[in-house]
């Protein structure tokens, strides 16, 4: 295998795990490294499980992560945490937006939301940062940020300058929401220093 | 400049640098990108057309008329545009074209996962296929070169994992193209059988000279390492393979059509076995074997279905996958659904709460089948409904017609149902189509159409009117419903659906995720009120959910259609207090 880093960024179609994997990829070719990024669009986007792979390194050949490759899950939902577990490299550390919204067969009564899922996870020896980044993000000023808090929590985990995170931010949202995502982003960035000193 | 690029920004911007002056395309997943970013380029000429047909026919149009052109489309769309792909094989071309078509392995988003190449060898046309962002604008730019070189229009094949995932590309500037003069040329462009007799035996002898390309074009290259296996492949399954094998050898292929078979040939004589890794078909494989090359591995382990991947091809291959720890425990699905106040969702639970038969399409709506509205019996293709739905009837006769309606979306209908409805009414069927207008090309994302008053380019377009067309093609019975009253719309469909000749409901309400949607503050449950019967549960809105015996309703995804307060008798859903 040829030495590259896997993130994935897992969620519900609306997230915003797009904007993320942008943010990431321009600070990850900043910094000099190859990159791959596989996205999804179209029907999955209409509320489903989505996910999106960024790999970087010296030289990228496949854009995909595949079963027990991701050194880093960012999840933006529990339930989907949870579905994408096995993705993970032994060692690896899953970043969890710890809530919980409810897929269709759950809404209709067919199925079950599993139960202890955070607990279920850090029983299989996965490294867990979790925080409630809908509220970090409602702080900052609009639910749909909770994509930027992830990204500052992820942030803190790397040794790339803040400034360059920050520029990354600013090369992919509009002017418009600027502040609000770069709010977003230091108050997800605190809340891991925060978690990381204790 | 280096920048990330999807593989389809890649493509938009190997169109530009190539001096292309002319785009066509119906939007697809995974092709539409294309097409919008070719749009951004001011130097561009670029149009969504009805359906793919039209856009390839525009772009041949184009073509002749001596510019660089070129139409972008997914897999199911080449079989739209198929007819004329046939026969600009034997036209040839006057400024290069080029045809892109996206393949989706996998179905992440397709109603099938055919194999495109059989198409470039069937309509005997080269076709390139790039593997990466890098190689999206490199081929692309290369597909005019060779287009113009051997008079053929050429093929530009993708797949999701290529169109959609971003690399790093190197820009290069435009290269700007004069029209080319346009000369009447009946014997190469009339293709009356005279003229394709003669037209025949060139594109026999151009598939030669295409060959000779193939076997010494870089595109083409072999990467020599370890002796022991040799790998053929394309595509995406290049960087798969490279990525398990790094110092492997690989004979990787740009081109998938005709193939360099003296090259693989001298490549499988320099390795002891030789393998072919490729997705879907054995395209590659079969060409091979009937050659009398020796093929020690491919579909007989890879398999025709889905996509690979690096663990996918090591464990064909009998090797080590990295360990992984599963959680464990079966999990609920999360499939896609309808979003909170789509306006779909009142007619599928109309229809649903009607029992009738409903023939469907291919949209956003589609997604109307997925329980707990389960309100749809098929889908097959683009405008499959209405024409599917007159069979349908024809042979089940009168009291069919009255328990069964087709379902279609306005750019759906635009792009191939208009054609059955005129088989409808030509026919002397009694049929019902139900045209659910929302004002948008949705499932795409959001892509305007000729019924929305705008171009690709943004700019103000006549409207094609959807009542006069019905009308205008013999419809009598033609009238507009709000999806969002459901008694109203109720009583629509049961008048006509009872009614002794063709007739169409057109639903008619904006996307909810249009800036034109009126968007109302969120609703609540008073507990109190609430009896917990699930009446708001049966309309499958993920806003609204159940427990502790009571309903609530999300605020964060509630937009306040009132379609749940039209499905409780308590009056127990209530608009927020004016402060």
């Amino acid at each position: 295998m040829s030495e590259t880093k896997g993130i994935m960024i897992v969620g519900v179609g609306g997230q915003g795990t797009l904007l993320a994997s942008r943010i990431l990829g321009h600070v990850l070719m900043r910094r000099g490294y190859d990159v791959k990024m596989s996205e999804v669009h179209g029907m999955s986007q209409r509320g489903g499980s989505v996910v999106t792979y960024v790999k970087f390194g010296e030289k990228v050949y496949s854009p995909l992560v595949d079963l027990g490759e991701a050194d880093y899950i960012l999840a933006f939902e529990r339930l989907e945490a949870a579905r994408w577990l096995s993705y993970l490299k032994e060692g690896g550390t899953l970043i969890l937006n710890d809530r919980r919204i409810n897929p269709m067969p759950v809404i209709t009564g067919a199925m079950e939301y599993p139960s202890d899922i955070v607990e279920k996870i850090s029983a299989k020896g996965a490294r867990i940062i979790s925080g409630d980044a809908l509220s970090l993000a409602i702080e900052a000023g609009s639910a749909k940020a909770v994509n930027v808090v992830m990204i500052g929590i992820l942030s803190v985990l790397s040794d790339f300058p803040e400034n360059e995170w920050q520029e990354a931010i600013a090369a992919c949202v509009k002017p418009k929401f600027l502040e609000l995502n770069k709010k977003a982003f230091s108050l997800g960035r605190e809340f891991a220093l925060k978690i990381l000193k204790s | 400049m280096k920048t990330l690029l999807l593989g389809n920004e890649a493509v938009a911007r190997g169109l530009y640098e190539a001096g292309c002056r002319f785009v066509s395309a119906y939007p697809g997943t995974p092709s539409t990108e294309i097409t919008e970013a070719a749009a951004k380029y001011d130097e561009l000429y670029a149009e969504w057309a009805p359906n793919e047909k039209v856009a390839a026919e525009a772009a041949i149009g184009a073509s002749i008329g001596g510019a660089r052109s070129f139409c972008a489309m997914k897999h199911v769309g080449l079989n739209v545009a198929a007819d004329p792909l046939f026969t600009v094989s034997y036209t040839g071309v006057n400024g290069g074209l080029v045809l892109a078509v996206a393949d989706d392995q996998g179905m992440h988003s397709s109603q099938n996962e055919q194999d495109s190449r059989h198409y470039a060898i069937a309509a005997k046309l080269p076709m390139l296929e790039p593997s990466d962002s890098a190689e999206c604008l490199e081929f692309s730019k290369l597909a005019f070169d060779i287009s113009e070189e051997y008079d053929t229009p050429v093929m530009l094949r993708t797949c999701t994992r290529v169109a959609h995932s971003q690399s790093i590309v190197e820009l290069g500037s435009r290269v700007e193209r004069e029209l080319k003069p346009y000369a009447k040329a009946p014997s190469k462009y009339v293709m009356m059988p005279g003229n394709a007799k003669i037209r025949h035996p060139i594109v026999e002898e151009r598939m030669q000279k295409l060959v000779r390309f193939a076997e010494t074009s870089p595109i083409n290259r072999i990467e020599m390492g370890d002796t022991s296996v040799g790998y053929v492949t394309a595509g995406i399954c290049y960087q798969y393979l490279r990525e398990c094998f790094p110092s492997a050898s690989i004979l990787k292929l740009g081109m998938v059509n005709p193939l360099p078979i003296e090259l693989i040939r001298s490549f499988s004589e320099k390795v002891d076995k030789l393998i072919v890794v490729e997705e879907l078909d054995p395209v590659i494989e079969t060409q091979i074997r009937a050659c009398g090359i020796k093929v020690d591995g491919g579909k007989d382990i890879f398999g025709y279905c889905g996509e690979l991947s690096q663990n996918k091809i090591l464990k064909a291959l009998g090797m080590d996958t990295p360990s992984f720890a599963d959680f464990g425990e079966p999990l609920p699905p999360r499939p896609p659904t309808l979003c909170p106040g789509c306006p779909h969702r009142g007619l599928f639970y109309t229809l649903g709460k009607m029992g009738v038969m409903v023939s469907g399409d291919i949209g956003c709506y589609t997604l109307g089948s997925l329980p707990p509205l389960s309100a749809m019996d098929t889908t097959v293709c683009m405008g499959a409904s209405v024409s599917g739905l007159h069979g349908f009837n024809t042979v089940r006769g009168s009291e069919s017609a009255k328990k069964s309606v087709a379902v279609i979306g306005d750019s759906t209908f635009i792009h191939s149902g208009i054609t059955g409805l005129i088989d409808i009414v030509y026919n002397k069927g009694i049929s019902t189509v139900i045209i659910l207008d929302n004002s948008i090309t949705g499932m795409t994302g959001h892509q305007d159409n000729p019924t929305t008053g705008k171009t690709l380019k943004g700019e103000p377009a006549p409207v094609v009117s959807l009542e006069k067309l019905c009308e205008a093609v013999g419809v009598r019975r033609v009238r507009v419903c709000d999806p969002y009253a459901l008694g109203e719309l109720r009583a629509a469909v049961e008048e006509e659906l009872n009614a002794a000749e063709p007739s169409v409901i057109i639903a008619r309400r904006p996307c909810i995720l249009l800036p034109s949607a009126k968007i109302s503050p969120a609703l609540f449950v008073d507990p109190e009120k609430c009896k917990g019967c699930r009446q708001c549960m049966t309309i499958g809105c993920p806003a609204v959910s159940f427990s502790d015996k009571k309903a609530s309703i999300d605020s964060t995804l509630c937009v306040g259609c009132e379609l749940c307060t039209q499905m409780c008798k308590f009056d127990a859903i209530l608009k927020k207090e004016v402060e």
